[in-house]
């Protein structure tokens, strides 16, 4: 499988960096002149110490891993010819640009078909290419903020909190990565290519559906007098469940009771006088304020590694909140974060993929592609251009 | 023609996959969902059909569309056979049972595949399937503070918790994965190299789905903190979510940067009658006129720099103090700038441009006059649409025709 890759940012690189772990060619285009920079993260920090600039984004090398990189000038006539014989030999073309992109560079999803007709044409895009906001621009925290996201992550009496971080953009990603594959098996069926329209927020709002639905049946709207905490849960009803304070700086627990039985086993551990008066799911719903309180006086005493432990042993639902290197360092976590190898940046650790396939294995080696890193490769191994013709088109800034 | 038509799937009802269930089912695959004689809990989980809860759950609803519901009850020695029987007519089995469940059953992969080779069994457990910690009780929530989401997600002040993201998406990330990995699987199946075995963790699925979070982490050692509304950093950056007359809040985005965008700011300004208002604007004149590269780096360094930038984020917030949330909205990205108003997730549902788009879909129920309104199509394939083919079964709704079926 080939892959004519036009992704940039997580949204959309994100996606291919999945096929490329499973074996997929990734041909990565990039523009010389802007030196790739249609991809913001790809000169932006963090940085390894002693290193920054074009080749050394953090981001960009972990979303790019295992991808082949290409430069081409497409205002030139002869970087669209080159185009045109890359997408002949390509399974697929995708994108994340804003609407219309492609198109201004005659590489719209006709002129794709007219070069390959059973081509696949994925572009994801925060509207998508139909409607009355198709115009318009995002980045991960504006679809998180329209697509009700950003909303339901909040505490009571406070603003949204929000994600903090593009949840939306991983998501995204594994969203294009699902409509990429979709399109391919359908064509593996049927001989025939077809175009996805992913609209970023609508992904995302499709992440909300039992909400959703008690608003269409019930007529009940999540925006209240006053916020609910979304520590908390409603679907189903439990209590306590939130996240309280430890000792220490800054450090949380989560613990969830999803019935009176895991109640009881806290209760029970807790072992104080105060507990009896919330022995139902009833009494507990009905002070969520008081039992928090009761629970936070409880933890804050406590190692978040202690409460864990000992909830564990119970056992019930309980996490700590982990901070990076807390959850990172996890042997637990081992082969999750390969190293791979980046031509400029040397060994770096970058995100795996969550999954143990018996048979298919995933596997991330190389880091993602210095601008250019392979386009003598692709042109002359893929293309059939000499190495002359290459260094000529370079000179004539074609690449 | 749809993609996934002919693909056949077993689901071992748990609330914590049944997402995954109906990304394959509303893609046209034959989704068979297996309870117990008892049923799924969730078919007890609110919000119920008008508020009622002897009524139908309507979050079992969202979570089971367009599949097929039969009971089967594993413990028993027919069960078992009849799930062998279905397993071996089965492309899939998609399970989150614990760890060894399937083996003392004896219906594990080791034993499914001799029945079927091209099986892909595909199990999805909190912490992996080499790690005990699977069979503890989790909930969406206790799952993402072990995966990272909260430590990036809250507040300024961390004093408050931080926060977990709402509407399982803990579940859903997983969930995620375990479709991902079903089409790739499907892929490697169609290339000649037979079923497998695939073990999804939860907790690493979340892990990997943290951003810089764990990037920077690698990469120098950094650690971010939550921030109000915005990004995690290692140093603080600016705020970006505003607080409109209306009450609701809108997320600004990256602040205007380039001359073009101070330009159609200070239009604005004026079309509101506000540019009296601003003494600043001036500066924003200045960045319409500016020449050359507007050197964000140099923020703090070059007075005029600094000048313009900060007069773009008050010209924002004095509009924001003056207008609904909404009209900021279309203002700000009718100037070019990626703002985005902070819907709740109805508000969005009702949004003009996702009606237009068609994203209500209409789901007809046996025992409703009116059709039901759900959630649409996450993604748009022009030959192979994504659709609800019916509504979620009830319990034990196809036992008959699935059992009938398998004995012909």
């Amino acid at each position: 499988m080939r892959i004519c890759d036009f992704t940039g940012q997580l949204a959309g690189a994100g996606a291919t960096k999945w096929l490329a772990a499973f074996g997929a060619e990734v041909i990565r285009i990039e523009d010389p002149v802007r030196q790739g920079r249609w991809d913001i993260l790809r000169g932006t920090g963090p940085f390894k110490p002693g290193q920054s600039g074009l080749e050394y984004g953090a981001g960009f090398n972990n979303h790019n891993t295992d991808k082949a990189g290409i430069t081409l000038n497409l205002r030139r006539s002869e970087a669209k010819h080159i185009l045109v014989e890359l997408i002949k030999v390509s399974d697929a073309v995708t994108e994340n640009f804003a609407k219309g992109v492609l198109e201004s560079w005659g590489f719209g999803y006709d002129r794709l078909r007219e070069i390959k007709p059973d081509i696949v044409y994925v572009s994801n895009c925060g509207f998508g290419h139909v409607g009355p906001y198709s115009e318009y621009k995002t980045w991960g925290p504006i679809v998180q903020a329209i697509s009700g996201l950003t909303f339901s992550s909040t505490l009571p009496h406070q603003p949204p909190a929000g994600w903090g971080y593009s949840y939306m953009d991983h998501t995204g990603a594994y969203y294009m990565a699902m409509a990429i594959m979709l399109a391919l098996l359908h064509r593996q069926k049927t001989g025939e290519g077809q175009r996805v329209d992913l609209a970023c927020t609508e992904a995302a709002l499709s992440l909300n559906g039992p909400a959703l639905l008690d608003w269409t049946v019930n007529q009940r709207p999540m925006r209240q007098a006053v916020q609910p905490s979304s520590n908390r849960s409603q679907f189903k009803p439990m209590a306590p469940h939130g996240i309280y304070r430890c000792l220490g700086d800054d450090e949380w627990v989560a613990i969830s009771c999803r019935d009176d039985e895991d109640w009881a086993k806290l209760a029970q551990l807790i072992d104080a006088a105060w507990t009896a008066s919330f022995t139902t799911l009833q009494q507990r719903l009905a002070d969520q304020d008081g039992l928090d309180t009761q629970i936070e006086a409880w933890t804050a005493g406590q190692t978040k590694q202690a409460v864990e432990q000992a909830l564990r042993d119970l056992p019930i639902p309980v996490a700590a909140v982990a901070r990076p290197a807390e959850r990172i360092n996890d042997p637990a976590n081992q082969g999750l974060w390969p190293t791979v190898t980046h031509s400029a940046m040397g060994e770096v650790v970058v995100d795996g993929q969550p999954v143990k396939f018996s048979t298919t294995p995933w596997r991330s080696q190389r880091g993602a592609p210095c601008l250019s890193e392979h386009t003598r490769d692709v042109l002359t191994r893929l293309l059939g251009y000499s190495d002359e013709e290459v260094t000529v088109l370079y000179e004539e800034g074609v690449l | 023609m749809t993609v996934l038509q002919g693909i056949r799937i077993l689901e071992l009802a748990n609330e914590r996959i049944s997402f995954a269930g109906k990304l394959m089912a509303d893609m046209g695959a034959e989704v068979i969902l297996i309870e117990p004689p008892e049923g799924e809990a969730s078919r007890h989980y609110p919000p119920f059909v008008d508020d009622d809860e002897t009524k139908p759950s309507l979050y079992f609803w969202h979570y089971n569309t367009s599949k097929k519901g039969i009971i089967l009850d594993l413990t028993q020695a027919d069960g078992q056979d009849t799930f062998r029987q279905l397993a071996a007519s089965a492309d899939v089995l998609l399970e989150s049972e614990p760890i060894q469940r399937l083996t003392e059953l004896q219906l594990d992969y080791a034993q499914l595949s001799t029945l079927n080779p091209d099986l892909i069994h595909i199990a999805v457990t909190p912490y992996g399937r080499d790690n005990p910690l699977s069979d503890l009780p989790v909930t969406d929530l206790t799952l993402m503070a072990a995966g990272g989401p909260p430590w990036s997600c809250g507040y300024d002040d961390h004093n408050l918790p931080p926060v977990r993201g709402w509407g399982n998406q803990g579940y859903q990330t997983g969930c995620h994965f375990a479709f991902m990995s079903m089409l790739t699987a499907l892929m490697a199946r169609n290339a000649g190299l037979g079923g497998q075995f695939i073990d999804v963790s939860m907790v690493a699925s979340l892990n990997v789905t943290t951003e810089a979070a764990t990037y920077t982490y690698h990469i120098n050692g950094g650690e971010v903190q939550r921030q109000t509304g915005r990004h995690a950093a290692v140093l603080p950056t600016g705020e970006s979510q505003m607080r409109c007359a209306d009450g609701k809040y809108v997320n600004t985005g990256v602040p205007p940067r380039f001359p073009d965008e101070f330009g159609k700011l200070l239009d604005w300004l004026r079309k509101l009658k506000l540019e009296d208002e601003l003494p600043e604007a001036v500066f924003l004149q200045m960045g319409a006129e500016w020449q050359g590269h507007f050197d964000l780096s140099r923020i703090g360094e070059d007075d005029e720099i600094t000048a313009i930038f900060s007069a773009g984020r008050m010209a924002l917030t004095l509009i924001a103090s003056r207008i609904s949330a909404y009209d900021f909205f279309i203002g700000c990205q009718n100037a070019g700038l990626a703002v985005g108003i902070i819907y709740s997730p109805e508000e969005a549902f009702e949004d003009p441009h996702f009606i237009a788009r068609g994203f209500q879909q209409e789901v007809m129920h046996p025992d409703r006059a009116e059709p039901v309104r759900y959630p649409g199509a996450p993604y748009k394939l022009a030959a192979s649409p994504w659709q609800i083919y019916g509504p979620a079964p009830d319990l034990g709704q196809h036992t008959a025709e699935i059992l009938a079926a398998l004995k012909d």
